[in-house]
């Protein structure tokens, strides 16, 4: 019983004079650092994402309060902590619109065909190394195997009836999925956007037909019924300028397969 | 004439990375670029010098006489958890440069083996605490030469046309297999 308490005396007593010492030393080698940057990094929400393209959060408070970066630079605190953060820095906020990640395809399992069965490894990223690029008909569509799921930090992305969805209420914009994504289909896009074109196959009107039920054929109808020359058909996918996008709706009306949304 | 021994036998002919495969985390993580190794290299030999000294003192003139020598493990990794800590603090004031390069790695000569490994060396071969700075100071410049080599290599590979399969980390390792078999020369020297 001795033995025991000796044994921990002495692991107690060396570990408290490396305490101190570590504890005297500490302040002796203090580093001064900015204290906007400690009220800076308060704010920030510390996930260390890396949204805002720096290694974490303590290194965009460095940039912040260096001047480096816009007060707003941290795309999942949004607006309420760029304003906290503009109180500190002193600077105006500019208008940061929210984003949301979006996923444009719409091919659920029931609109969309298997070419053949696959039964390999699920995961996105190596679809592109199977026939065909997936057992998807739609060689543009979303697979389902989830790698942006995983790659979510904030748990706002699922995969929907083989089709991988975002909470956008939940979804802070950092990009992640944006970036995991092989075949590209997630895009950034306002918070508030009133019409969302849900496809991404470049394929001729013809193949998409054959491929998936609610994919763009670019016929061009919602290009001439918009207004305000906010729509257009690129590589026979229509696609949504939200600068100029006002909402009318009037091509999610015209729309013949149905794939601009309401939001 | 010992101690020039026990120096050249822990910094080449037991080269503590290349023929004891100890402290390889950094050995691959931090060898991208001379200038890094190198710092690495030195907060290395710091560490492990001073470990080497304070974990002799302690092995000698306290578990040993209270008969608690089955505590070193523990002990010495307090003591070189602590060390580490404060060369952090040391690099982060007076070169915040090399703290930023060596990043990660710094606070994991906390978790290098090679640390650990040769305070509890030391102890197996019984050293004092003269001998024990000697081998822990000779190891460490043996880190830090192997680390500096393979920095040298590295750099020089960058603006080589390695096959595809072979790049990144692979060459890496088969870099570190050969530079291991060359210091295997070494070995009958003493």
């Amino acid at each position: 019983m001795t033995g025991i308490i000796i044994a921990a005396a002495v692991v107690s007593i060396v570990g408290l004079i490396l305490g101190l010492f570590l504890g005297f030393m500490g302040k002796k080698f203090a580093v001064e650092v900015d204290q906007k940057e400690i009220d800076v990094r308060a704010e920030l929400p510390g996930n260390n994402c890396g949204g805002c393209g720096y290694a974490g959060c303590d290194a965009l408070a460095k940039a912040i309060a260096a001047g480096e970066a816009e007060v707003g630079a941290c795309p999942v605190g949004g607006e309420p902590v760029a304003k906290k953060i503009a109180d500190i820095m002193g600077a105006e906020v500019g208008n940061t619109r929210r984003m949301t990640a979006f996923v444009k395809c719409a091919g659920e399992c029931d609109k969309t065909n298997e070419t053949y069965r696959y039964t390999g490894v699920e995961e996105c990223t190596v679809m592109p190394f199977v026939p065909n690029g997936g057992s998807k008909s739609c060689t543009y569509g979303c697979m389902g195997y989830g790698s942006c799921v995983k790659a979510c930090p904030f748990d706002a992305i699922h995969v929907i009836n083989g089709v991988a969805v975002v909470d956008k209420k939940k979804c802070k914009a950092c990009g992640k999925c944006v970036a995991v994504c092989p075949r590209n289909l997630i895009e950034l896009i306002p918070y508030d956007a009133k019409e969302v074109v849900k496809c991404s196959s470049k394929d001729k009107g013809k193949d998409v037909m054959a491929a998936c039920q609610v994919g763009c054929v670019g016929c061009m109808l919602c290009t001439k019924q918009c207004e305000f020359d906010a729509i257009k058909v690129e590589n026979n996918i229509a696609h949504i300028d939200y600068d100029k996008c006002t909402g009318c709706g009037k091509c999610a009306e015209k729309c013949p397969k149905k794939i601009i949304h309401a939001h | 004439m010992n101690l020039l021994i026990i120096a050249i036998s822990a910094a080449l002919v037991n080269n503590v990375v290349l023929s004891q495969f100890l402290g390889l985390c950094p050995f691959l993580g931090v060898s991208k670029k001379i200038n890094t190794a190198a710092g690495m290299g030195g907060a290395v030999i710091g560490v492990i010098t001073i470990s080497s000294a304070l974990c002799s003192l302690i092995y000698d003139y306290i578990l040993v006489p209270l008969d608690l020598t089955y505590l070193n493990t523990i002990v010495f990794i307090l003591v070189i958890a602590a060390l580490v800590q404060f060369v952090e603090m040391v690099l982060k004031k007076c070169s915040p440069a090399l703290y930023e390069a060596l990043g990660v790695y710094l606070p994991l000569i906390t978790t290098n083996c090679a640390v650990l490994g040769i305070a509890l060396t030391n102890v197996q071969e019984s050293y004092n605490l003269i001998e024990s700075v000697i081998s822990g100071f000779g190891t460490a410049a043996g880190f830090t030469i192997a680390i500096i080599i393979m920095a040298g290599i590295r750099e020089r590979n960058e603006f080589n046309d390695v096959p595809e399969s072979f790049q990144g980390m692979p060459i890496v390792l088969l870099t570190a297999g050969l530079m291991s078999i060359a210091f295997f020369g070494f070995s009958g020297i003493l």
